[in-house]
């Protein structure tokens, strides 16, 4: 397939956004259990929500572009009953509300307790939002992930590994940039952060690998048999029936030549998570926060570069249908 | 009877690939209600343009036993259409009238979905307008009453001097097309996909005819043998009172 910039642009600043309100979300609870002693300030989740915030609301942005016609937005979110594109359309709004409200609540230091358990522990208004928030992140990596997963015609795609990895990128981005701000603002949340976002990048590490493994090893339901109906074993196109380009030329492939998208794969994996990966132990261990701050930075941009690569080698089924162009 | 479903039948055994109905249905589109099909550089390099129906031209086996298939190819209308329910929209639609799918252009926001969700790349995008197009079955012509009744059919059945596409509802079983379906072992493009195309494909086929040794030599022939007959004198009457000769 094609890869839209946009596309990549949406899916890699959402996900980062969605992980990095997780993690605060996940912070707080640290405290709220009694795994750290000393609770963050309310500042410090609002300043948290707010990069969040950014990188969402820049992800609906870059979104637009990919619409040739974006006045008429709106109507993507009625058909959420069959589509996921829908679905998502209506996650990322409540995600970005649950986000301001979460920052909101603790940047006035609304903390009235809701409930209160039997072992002396309570849930107050803050860490309900933050729970509702991070339902609304979750929810929102399946929307984004089941449209590509759902489409059944790109078998690159159509696997719940595309959920997996969609989810497991998300938060390793999201825990990256949460021990950069942490360390900045010097919060002992930072070892916790740094500690999950380097469990978070190898797992997703781990999870892409066996998918790029996994993609190939693909069989095509379809053949050019059942394509043109033709019973014979040996069938090949002698015309696709134009000199010129058309739509299904241009969308469907991405004019790069293989060997340039290995060597994107390789990059991608030493940019998205072998190098994060170390430079997040090396911060973790030295508490240098440039460390952190780098790690976030080499991360986002070799997951872009992931998001290409993924873009790139969906092969769709029409593309048996627009072998040779004379 | 089974909901009404119009759709093309297509005779590969028929199909010369002329490409006419390619150019009708572009002509005919690109100027009415679906309208345009724009092009991009028409006449420059790298050319690119919108298209309802393409012809493509397979070549079965090795030479020199090949056979040459000709494959006209557009949106199949089918029955369980999975372009429709992903559109996010509702843009893309599958009437309930005569099982017609279709694109509201004025509700599509050119995301694309619909295409990714088509096996046999039957959608093509509009970038000027930034809209998603497809054949639409002429569905302007063929309830337009200021039409004669066997003029209301798509352009590409009636472009075809070969007389290979056939048009009507594949689920009466008394319309012409059913019956050429079902007489002709009439086939479904990809069935392992469940999409059920309305649209169906006739296959090549094979005409031979077994002549025995006495159908070439004549029976009756006093003679035994093959041979001019005599030459007829010059001035014999002749059948057209001109000469013998
Ligand atoms: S051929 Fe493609 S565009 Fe047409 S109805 Fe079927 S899936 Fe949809
Ligand atoms: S391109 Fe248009 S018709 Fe296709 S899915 Fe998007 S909104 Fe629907």
């Amino acid at each position: 397939m094609h890869p839209a910039f946009s596309v990549i642009f949406l899916t890699t600043l959402i996900g980062a956004g969605q992980g990095l309100l997780l993690a605060l979300v996940t912070g707080q609870w640290y405290f709220v259990i009694g795994a750290t002693p000393d609770q963050e300030s309310g500042a410090f989740y609002a300043g948290g929500a707010a990069i969040a915030e950014l990188l969402l609301v820049l992800g609906l942005v870059a979104s637009f572009f990919h619409l040739a016609n974006p006045q008429r937005a709106w109507r993507t979110a009625t058909r959420w009953r069959t589509s996921w594109l829908s679905r998502e359309v209506i996650v990322l709004p409540a995600v970005m509300g649950a986000t301001f409200l979460y920052g909101v609540v603790h940047w006035f230091g609304w903390t009235p307790v809701l409930w209160t358990f039997g072992n002396q522990k309570s849930l107050d208004l803050s860490m309900a939002v933050g729970f509702a928030a991070a339902g609304a992140a979750l929810a929102l990596f399946l929307c984004t992930a089941m449209i590509y997963a759902s489409v059944k015609f790109i078998r690159e795609w159509a696997s719940s590994w595309t959920v997996v990895n969609y989810t497991l990128m998300g938060l390793a981005s999201g825990f990256t940039i949460a021990a950069a701000y942490a360390s900045l603002a010097g919060s002992s949340l930072t070892e916790f952060f740094a500690g999950d976002a380097l469990a978070l990048t190898l797992a997703a590490m781990a999870a892409r690998i066996f998918q790029l493994w996994r993609n190939t090893r693909l069989k095509c339901r379809s053949s050019m048999k059942t394509a043109i109906g033709v019973h014979h074993g040996q069938i090949r196109q002698i015309s696709q029936g134009f000199l010129g380009g058309s739509y299904n030329t241009t969308e469907y492939r991405h004019g790069i030549g293989s060997e340039v998208v290995r060597g994107l794969v390789v990059l991608f994996l030493f940019l998205a998570f072998a190098l994060p990966a170390a430079l997040v132990a090396a911060g973790w261990a030295t508490g240098e926060h440039p460390m952190l701050l780098l790690a976030a930075l080499v991360q986002y941009v070799g997951l872009m570069v992931e998001r290409w690569v993924f873009f790139a080698q969906g092969n769709h089924v029409q593309n048996m249908y627009y072998q040779r162009m004379a | 009877m089974a909901k009404k479903q119009l759709a093309l039948v297509i005779d590969l055994n028929v199909c010369v690939g002329c490409h006419a109905c390619v150019t009708s249905c572009k002509q005919w589109n690109t100027s009415g209600w679906s309208g345009p099909l724009p092009d991009q550089n028409p006449y420059d390099a790298d050319p690119n343009g919108v298209f309802f129906n393409r012809v493509q031209t397979f070549e079965c086996g090795t030479f020199p036993a090949t056979e040459t298939v000709h494959f006209p190819k557009s949106c199949l209308h089918c029955e369980e259409p999975p372009c429709v329910p992903v559109c996010p929209t509702g843009a893309s639609y599958k009437r309930e009238e005569d099982g017609i799918v279709l694109v509201d252009y004025d509700k599509c926001i050119g995301c694309k979905y619909c295409s990714w969700s088509c096996p046999y790349g039957a959608r093509e995008f509009d970038p000027i307008a930034g809209v998603m197009k497809k054949c639409t079955l002429c569905v302007d012509r063929i309830y337009d009453t200021s039409l004669e009744p066997e003029r209301r059919k798509p352009a590409c059945v009636l472009a075809c001097p070969a007389g290979a596409r056939l048009f009507g509802d594949v689920n009466d079983p008394e319309s012409e097309a059913a019956r050429a379906i079902r007489e002709n072992a009439g086939y479904q493009l990809m069935p392992e996909w469940g999409t059920s195309p309305a649209n169906h494909y006739l296959p090549r086929r094979k005409t031979y005819m077994r002549l025995h040794e006495d159908e070439l030599v004549r029976a009756d022939n006093p003679l035994k043998f093959e041979a001019d007959l005599p030459k007829p004198n010059f001035t014999a009457p002749s059948i057209d009172d001109m000469s013998s000769w």
